[in-house]
């Protein structure tokens, strides 16, 4: 086993004093007001007669709240009961979420009338059942308060007769239809039958995170400005240029299930492909790299070269740094090695570096292997080019009228107020957003669109795979599908669900039956898989692609990225979004300065070898400011987070903050808008630049970091070798029991691990008949992409309980992805750990309940009943995973006495906790999940309430339950079925055939169960992380 | 001290004796399993037709002596529209007179052998001698499980007894001191004895506390909720009399964890045809007078229904009822219907009493978490008939080996708190 030592925090690696205080303090809480009662309690803080007006009010709000009388309760049936509505029992619908560019196909969870989930749809090709946070976040959405909810003309509601008539009116050509990219293709139709009406009119696409790059280098060397399709899945060398694709690059949620087909390995055959990330900031794709190379963001033209004339057998030439040298060296060579089964892809937007890895590619042999060009994406069809003509255009005053659908330029431009200008002069100007966002503010016009849960629609995500749109809901507020609108301007009498209708049925064929069928199951396929095929590469642009490459910038350099929750800044009014913790930073609510821990000692003068700088940094909330200024003296402030991995001379900043609450109380106070920190360069965004000064600013600025949040004391030396196991490809093949016989060693004086069960305890052994629930989780697969943990949320009533409660540690997320850095503090291996409820057969949280609120259940479960919890802590104390979680506060409005949110004992709530408190808000909840309030225990569940619904499924079918066998699934729990990786499985682990069972029994070697010498008996195991690297990296930042 | 010892010796008896005394009260009913003509006529039959009354359909009684065969009969319930077709001239008669209303289609539902089976049901059934006015057959109900007075007779019988026994012992020991020679302590009367009042405060403290929390407990319980509902809807009518399936109207107790309230269009379904009310006099709770004719006239009002010749229901003009909701659980406790009737087989008046012979609803069950798990744990599942219990190997071989008699629901775990709380 690699002798590393893993470490969550600076402060963990070094035990610092601040830790360490930490760890022995874990609630960190200021207890009741009355403490200190030196000199009599009338001098105490809290005198007497408090402690008496407490008493009183407890006890006469008790009498009140019990009341003596039998409430009636009305109860109102249906009139007419539509067919297939069953109260109590949920309808999956198969649509599509769609937001920009991203699309996934998705199962609505219809409640009663009301979508309350989103499923993955397994027959999606593309994503096969897997989703993204924003995803599974999409359906708060759907009741967020901030939606506009009548059609404005000048901000003062409108009929839409009224506003039809008025923009009938005015609507002259050329008109200028602005969206984000556009996959559905009704719609396009639409569009174009609109833009003939007018003639002059044109559409423009824009994406706020450009790939103008990439678009552009393959329409110079393969004639067609698209991406094509990627398989990740045929690639043994995967080498990623700065490019996000596990995370935000094109269609992650696709590339995780390509990437964890050959990252999950066959122990009786351990290969598995090997991934190298060259990157500048650490990336959650560059966090499940084999090996990480760091270099500037302007060194990428130069990396790209080098790499291209080593592959050609050339010595890779003008790089200085000995480190950056050998890592391309190394790549190279095991492209050469492996032609034909090879990747390079790139996040860069520069169309010269993207022309070269183009070459590259071509060089190594992956067009028509693992580049595929028969089908492309139409995701990202954004051009900058042509929105930067647009907004000259705009100025020029020879647009009469501006459309905007998706595209939110005045938030998202790099110049934003040169648009705004121009959007000034232009006389028409139509949104369709569905929230008030930046532009939709300025335009006389406002028509909401529906949500994507009300709406019908399609989408083609990729050429030849479709994927339909059905309202799951009646529309809830005055809003209108845009497609509508357009039809109607344009003298089209037939409703949008109508064209879409005739459309489909005529494409499909079969008639009505075909349509349905088709709508049922959400997505149209090509007949067969399509091999992967390759174009004609016309490789003259490659030279003065290569001349081009730019020189490397010296000085500090600035990247510009998004972050997987809030993405180009749709995610910043979804509280469940916000307070996702980032994978690498671990931080909610913001966005910050990433800097290098080399940046930070040299300076700011933090050095991590030295304890109490260390703690300084660390432990206070209370970050300190830096002022970033770009050359073009644009500048922003923002609190920097020191994140090891980032490269010395670099700073990373996301995108997508800074928005107001008119687009929702989410997004109140939260972070910078660093858009205006993008470039401009050859008619494309650039998201990097150099030439960065920081200063200080003296000021402070508090950030919710939950990475320190629930850490315990390592008993092994503090490595954590009993919590996370991690080796390297090499070491498993030459010792593939080292994990085996560590566990045996360590267990043999309790009967090893055979009879560890019943010989390590005093407690008897109890019987498991039936059904035993099982969780099995493969951290070879785990990206962190944090879907599991918004379904959790989503599925489990989770609340949501603000910045200020998260920056106090009381997060309340059932499930958190703890992620470890081990070795290099300046670039170090960063391994991923999904961390919930162990489910322990010998629940040290059981038998410390003074109540008998937390049980253990015949099937293995580990219980807790809110309703006979008073509050103790002790379970939370006792519990080494620290995976339970407290109600410090009201957080759901679920206590009997009203406004009992804001007290001072608890401090204000955030205004977007109250907000997940409104009647609108509250229809997300799960009604078959228990609202918990203020003074409870809580903890993943295992999701008890579908683990019941599955029996009962398998029972009314009077037959034995599914779990897995066959791909035949009774129950999946909310965090499996996120999974767009299939790192967790779970089931009957009774079953010998069910697929948490093969899981076990086939991954004898790398399974182990966290902290199992405590002799909790885990019904959750892991597979140990391997990592495909022969570097055994040891510490070297290690001066103290 | 003897002398306490001995007396909460007495006591400790008395109570002891009393709680095993109250052990005795169980009235567990067995029922005869239900004639298989019966059972087919209430599932397929009775939501239109009842035996002795016209209802969406004729009255059943004396069926075969209005058809020339059962022959005919079978094929009048296999496919109604065939035998109306074929011009037989009762048939088209008895259409006519109701409504032209087609009867549901029993092809592949119910063979000839089951037909044959609910005709032979219907000859047997007798009509019920209708009950004499005021009389209304409650009488039965108030004698047979209430001991308290014999418990009190009985505890207060044996107080005395312990007082009087308690006081020769006094007299006694006082007598054998003063043979004895020792110096007689001054008398102190036994209302200022420091033990008896120790006693007795911390007996009236155990007593009032108990008093106090088991009220607290069942505030907000509604046991005996029996609540004006806006209609006076007779479950004794229509699962009663009419025997209508509790399935017919409760659809959803079979598919979700509601049992749910009937959306009018099912009370419409033979509310359109049925406008008066002829059964026996109705009186509520207080002992009022109903007007059953009122009170669908009342359902009409939902409805925006007139009924008469021709009358159309239009179901986009009605309103729904609001009705008051009698069972009531916590939010925080999970139950389902369908996995009680349909896994568990449970009967509906298992758990809500007698229905058949309630007017108005009221609660049967208190509905308490020990109600429940105590049910839970002596009732046994249908473990040899649903397959999924095939998992339970260690069960089957036990009910094999003869060790246990049948699988209760706790012991599949049904009594863990996460199988309703989560």
């Amino acid at each position: 086993m690699a002798n590393n030592k893993h470490w969550q925090s600076f402060g963990e690696r070094k035990q610092t004093k601040g830790f360490q205080d930490a760890n022995k303090n874990e609630f960190r809480e200021e207890l009741l007001p009355f403490e200190d009662v030196k000199g009599g309690f009338l001098n105490a803080p809290t005198p007497r007669r408090d402690f008496l007006k407490y008493l009183g009010f407890s006890t006469a709000a008790a009498a009140i709240a019990a009341g003596c009388e039998t409430p009636v309760r009305r109860v109102m049936p249906y009139v007419n009961k539509p067919e297939d509505i069953i109260p109590g029992v949920a309808n999956y619908y198969a649509t599509t979420y769609v937001e920009d560019g991203e699309v996934i196909s998705v199962l609505a969870k219809v409640r009663d009338g009301r979508p309350i989930k989103i499923e993955g749809n397994d027959l999606s090709p593309i994503t096969k059942g897997g989703t993204s946070a924003r995803a599974q976040a999409s359906v708060v959405e759907l009741y967020n308060t901030a939606r506009l909810r009548f059609p404005t003309i000048d901000t003062k509601e409108v009929t839409y007769e009224a506003i039809d008539k008025a923009i009938l009116s005015e609507l002259a050509g050329p008109v200028a239809i602005l969206t984000s990219s556009v996959t559905s293709p009704t719609t396009l139709e639409i569009i174009n039958s609109f833009i003939a009406k007018f003639p002059g009119s044109r559409h423009v696409t824009y994406d706020a995170y450009s790939y103008q790059g990439i678009l552009e280098a393959n329409s110079t060397t393969y004639g067609k400005r698209v991406i094509p399709s990627y398989k990740f899945e045929n690639a043994k060398i995967i080498v990623g240029i700065g490019a996000d694709f596990l995370g935000t690059w094109v269609s992650p949620v696709e590339f995780s299930y390509q990437y964890s087909k050959n990252r999950k390995i066959d122990e009786k055959n351990p290969v598995m492909s090997k991934h190298y990330q060259f990157e500048s900031i650490l990336t959650p794709t560059g966090a499940s790299a084999d090996e990480r190379i760091l270099h500037a963001p302007s060194e990428t033209g130069k990396v790209v070269a080098a790499l291209l004339s080593a592959v050609n057998g050339q010595s890779a030439s003008g790089i200085s740094d000995k480190k950056l040298l050998d890592g391309i060296n190394k790549v190279a060579k095991d492209l050469i090695a492996n032609k034909g089964q090879a990747l390079v892809v790139s996040g860069s937007n520069d169309v010269n570096v993207q022309i070269l890895v183009n070459a590259l590619n071509e060089a190594i042999g992956s067009y028509g292997k693992t580049i595929d060009w028969s089908s492309v994406y139409n995701t990202r069809q954004g051009n900058d080019a042509d929105f930067a003509q647009l907004v000259n255009d705009m100025n020029a005053g020879s647009v009469k009228s501006l459309l905007v659908f998706g595209a939110n330029p005045a938030y998202t431009w790099y110049d934003s107020k040169k648009f705004i200008d121009g959007l000034k002069k232009v006389p028409t100007t139509i949104s369709f957003a569905d929230k008030n966002d930046e532009t939709a503010q300025i335009c006389k016009y406002v028509l909401p669109n529906h949500h994507y849960l009300e709406s019908w629609g399609d989408a083609e995500p990729k050429t030849g795979y479709f994927s339909l749109l059905q309202p799951t809901i009646n529309p809830l507020f005055k809003t209108r599908q845009w497609q509508d609108s357009l039809l109607k301007w344009s003298g089209n009498a037939t409703t949008y669900e109508d064209y879409l209708i005739n459309y489909w049925t005529a494409k499909i064929g079969g008639g009505v039956t075909g349509w349905e069928k088709a709508l049922q199951s959400g997505v149209i396929n090509p007949a067969a898989e399509v091999a992967a095929v390759a174009v004609p590469f016309n490789g003259a642009a490659v030279q003065t692609a290569l001349s081009k490459i730019l020189s490397a910038s010296s000085n500090i350099e600035l990247v510009l990225y998004q972050k997987i929750a809030i993405g180009e800044g749709q995610g910043a009014s979804n509280p469940f979004l916000q307070e996702m913790p980032d994978p690498i930073s671990r931080a909610t609510w913001d966005n910050y300065i990433m800097i290098s821990p080399a940046l930070a000692k040299e300076m700011l003068g933090i050095d991590l070898t030295n304890e109490g700088q260390t703690d300084n940094y660390e432990v206070n909330v209370m970050k300190e400011v830096l002022k970033l200024t770009a050359p073009n003296g644009q500048s922003i402030e923002l609190p920097y987070l020191i994140i090891p991995g980032t490269h010395a001379k670099t700073v990373g900043i996301a995108v997508g903050y800074g928005r107001t609450d008119k687009i929702g109380k989410a997004a109140i106070g939260s972070g910078q808008n660093a858009y205006p920190l993008a470039t401009f360069v050859n008619n494309a965004l650039q998201f990097t630049q150099g030439g960065i000064k920081l200063e200080k600013t003296g000021k402070t600025y508090k950030v919710a970091q939950t990475q320190v949040h629930g850490t315990y004391s390592s008993v092994i030396g503090g490595k954590r070798e009993e919590v996370i196991k991690e080796l390297s490809l090499p070491a498993f093949v030459k010792d593939p029991k080292q994990i085996l016989e560590g566990r045996e060693e360590e267990l043999k004086d309790f009967g090893g691990i055979d009879h560890f069960v019943k010989q390590g305890t005093i407690y008897p052994y109890y019987d498991k008949p039936g059904v035993h629930w099982g969780m099995s989780i493969d951290m070879n697969a785990c990206n962190g992409c944090g879907a599991c943990v918004v379904a959790c949320n989503i599925e489990n009533n989770v609340p949501i309980v603000g910045k200020d409660e998260v920056a106090r540690f009381h997060d309340m997320h059932w499930l958190r992805i703890d992620r470890y850095y081990s070795g290099d503090l300046e670039n170090p291996n960063v391994t991923f750990m999904p961390m919930l409820c162990q489910h322990c057969d010998n629940a040290p949280c059981e038998n410390v309940c003074p109540v008998n609120a937390t049980q253990h259940s015949q099937e293995g479960l580990n219980q807790m009943i809110y309703n006979r919890c008073i509050g103790t802590r002790y379970c939370a104390n006792n519990c080494p995973y620290k995976v339970r979680r407290f109600n410090w506060a009201d957080y759901t409005g679920a206590d009997s006495f009203p406004n009992n949110q804001d007290q001072v004992a608890v401090g204000k709530l955030d205004a977007s906790v109250h907000d997940m408190n409104e009647e609108l808000s509250r229809m997300v909840l799960n009604p078959d999940v228990t609202v918990r309030s203020r003074g409870v225990m809580e903890k993943c569940s295992f999701c008890a309430q579908r683990l019941q619904d599955g029996k009962l499924k398998a029972k009314k079918e009077s037959r034995p339950l599914k779990s897995g066998e066959n791909d035949e699934w009774d129950v999946k729990v909310a965090c499996q079925q996120a999974c767009p990786s299939d790192c967790i499985t779970f089931g009957n682990s009774n079953d010998t055939k069910s697929a948490v069972s093969a899981s076990r029994h086939d991954n004898p070697l790398r399974l182990f169960h966290s902290l199992e010498q405590l002799h909790t008996l885990p019904n959750v195991n892991y597979l140990a992380k391997v990592r495909n690297t022969d570097i055994e990296v040891e510490e070297v930042y290690n001066a103290g | 001290m003897i002398q306490l010892n001995r007396i909460t010796a007495k006591f400790g008896f008395i109570v002891s004796f009393l709680f095993i005394f109250s052990l005795f009260v169980n009235t567990v009913s067995a029922q005869g399993d239900a004639d298989q003509g019966k059972a087919l006529f209430q599932t397929n039959c009775s939501s239109c037709h009842s035996l002795f009354k016209d209802a969406t359909g004729p009255a059943l009684t004396g069926v075969e002596d209005r058809w020339p065969s059962r022959e005919k009969i079978h094929a009048w319930v296999h496919n109604s529209s065939a035998v109306l077709a074929s011009g037989d001239p009762y048939a088209n008669a008895l259409f006519a007179k109701y409504n032209k209303t087609a009867m549901t289609k029993f092809q592949g539902i119910l063979s000839d052998k089951d037909i044959d089976a609910i005709l032979d049901y219907i000859k047997s059934a007798k009509q019920p001698a209708a009950p004499a006015a005021g009389q209304s057959g409650e009488s039965s109900q108030s004698s047979g499980s209430d001991n308290s007075l014999l418990y009190i007779i009985v505890t207060g019988i044996l107080l005395v007894a312990s007082f009087i026994l308690w006081q020769v012992n006094n007299n006694l020991k006082k007598l054998a001191d003063k043979k004895e020679g020792h110096a007689a302590i001054g008398h102190i009367p036994w209302y200022r004895n420091k033990k008896i009042i120790a006693f007795v405060a911390i007996l009236i403290f155990i007593y009032v506390g108990f008093w106090l929390s088991s009220n607290a407990i069942s505030i907000n319980r509604q046991f005996d909720y029996e609540p004006r509902q806006p209609i006076f809807y007779s479950h004794k009518v229509h699962a009663g009399i009419n025997q209508i399936n509790c399935l017919y109207c409760h659809t959803n107790a079979q598919y979700s964890r509601h049992a749910t309230i009937p959306p009018l269009n099912v009370c419409m379904n033979c509310h359109k045809a049925i406008t008066s009310y002829s059964g026996p006099a109705l009186k509520d709770a207080e002992g009022n007078d109903i007007d059953g004719t009122a009170e669908i006239q009342k359902l009409y009002s939902y409805a925006g229904f007139k009924p008469g010749p021709g009358a159309v229901y239009d179901p986009s003009k009605a309103k729904p009822i609001p009705w008051i909701r009698i069972h009531n659980l916590p939010d925080h406790v999970y139950f389902n219907h369908s996995q009680h009737v349909m896994v568990g087989k449970v009967q509906c008046q298992t758990c809500h009493g007698e229905i058949t012979k309630m007017d108005e609803v009221k609660q049967f069950a208190p509905l308490t978490m020990g109600w429940c798990v105590n049910c839970h744990r002596t009732t046994a599942v249908q473990f040899k008939d649903n397959g999924f219990y095939s998992i339970y190997e260690k069960y089957h071989q036990e009910l094999k080996d003869g060790k246990i008699d049948s699988v209760t629901v706790q012991m599949i775990g049904g009594t863990d708190c996460q199988k309703c709380h989560y």
